[in-house]
């Protein structure tokens, strides 16, 4: 009979479960989709900060959700609460759910106390993507930060992030870096928790 | 049940994103007006308790007269604050895992900017018909 075996149709999202569903999409079908971002974005924009500055605002609200969804899936509910909790957080269930692997490596950086790095190799987003010379130093990577700055942001850890191509010697593509700078008051709080 | 309860859910700017009055017996004018003020007045509370702990339902944390204010944090400090005079701990705490599961369904939405109203009339339905069934 015609429906039979057909899943239940809901009439309102809220009514939907929160099953984890398909876990794969079309590489292919993501990276049109990002590189009609870019695109889009480059018609409206003057100057490549700006250019950047958009990119990251659409990975900041994916960030936002990714955070609530994945401390409710996969950490039944247990919130995170400090610093190095949130960043491996970020570093594996993150990268892994959104890019199917953990991310390269996690490193505290050495100048100041408050700068912490993920590299990745090669960065899903910017895979298919080539910067011209005359766009300087663009990172499509953008999108990536605005996610991260999204997760950081919404559990309470402000912090500016930016993507930055660190070049490796003996490889032709340069390596990804998400660079994380937290805000003074994360600092003090994580001073006062102890 | 002749309870009393005003459920508010604050987001993480201390905006109220959503609010309502639940229960039978609460009909003055000024015992909305009152249940919004205990509960804004316990969100310092709330403030310094949610950093001390990583579980999500933090209980109990004010009391006003009889009215006990009891609190759910969410990962994206998402406070669901109840105000009420039952004693079913348990009954609470599963009526904010569904108000949480709501919530993360309604945060889902591309359109839905995060930290603004909710305005679903659906999600109100949901709501309440979740406080009737645990209250």
């Amino acid at each position: 009979m015609i429906g039979v075996g057909k899943m239940k149709q809901y009439s309102n999202v809220l009514d939907k479960p929160l099953t984890k569903g398909k876990q794969e999409v079309s590489l292919s079908a993501f990276a049109f989709l990002f590189s009609e971002l870019v695109q889009y974005n480059q018609t409206q924009v003057d100057n490549i900060g700006e250019l950047e500055r958009r990119l990251e605002d659409a990975g900041y609200a994916v960030g936002a959700r990714v955070l609530e969804l994945l401390c409710h899936r996969e950490k039944g509910n247990r919130r995170e609460t400090r610093l190095l909790g949130i960043l491996s957080f970020v570093h594996s269930t993150v990268w892994k759910v959104l890019f199917g692997k953990v991310a390269d490596s996690l490193e505290k950086g050495t100048e100041h106390e408050d700068e912490y790095m993920i590299s990745e190799k090669e960065l899903l987003v910017n895979k298919f993507i080539s910067i011209p010379k005359d766009m300087g130093t663009f990172n499509c990577g953008a999108f990536v930060a605005g996610i991260v700055r999204g997760v950081l942001d919404s559990a309470g850890f402000p912090a500016v992030v930016t993507a930055h191509f660190v070049p490796m010697e003996g490889q032709q593509r340069p390596r990804t870096t998400i660079l994380i700078k937290f805000a003074e008051e994360v600092l003090r709080r994580e001073a006062r928790l102890g | 049940m002749a309870t009393t309860a005003c459920f508010i859910i604050v987001s993480r700017n201390d905006i109220p994103i959503y609010e309502a009055e639940v229960g039978v017996a609460a009909k003055r004018e000024d015992a909305a007006q009152l249940h919004q003020f205990i509960l804004h007045a316990a969100l310092d509370v709330v403030q310094d308790l949610a950093w001390t702990t990583s579980a999500m339902y933090l209980k109990s944390v004010d009391r006003f007269n009889e009215l006990v204010v009891s609190v759910y944090v969410t990962a994206g400090h998402t406070r669901f604050m109840l105000l009420h005079d039952s004693r079913n701990d348990d009954g609470i705490k599963s009526f904010f895992q569904d108000v949480h599961e709501l919530y993360i369904k309604t945060l889902l939405n591309p359109l839905y900017l995060p930290g603004s109203r909710i305005t679903s009339s659906h999600f109100d339905t949901k709501v309440r018909a979740l406080a009737r069934k645990y209250f």
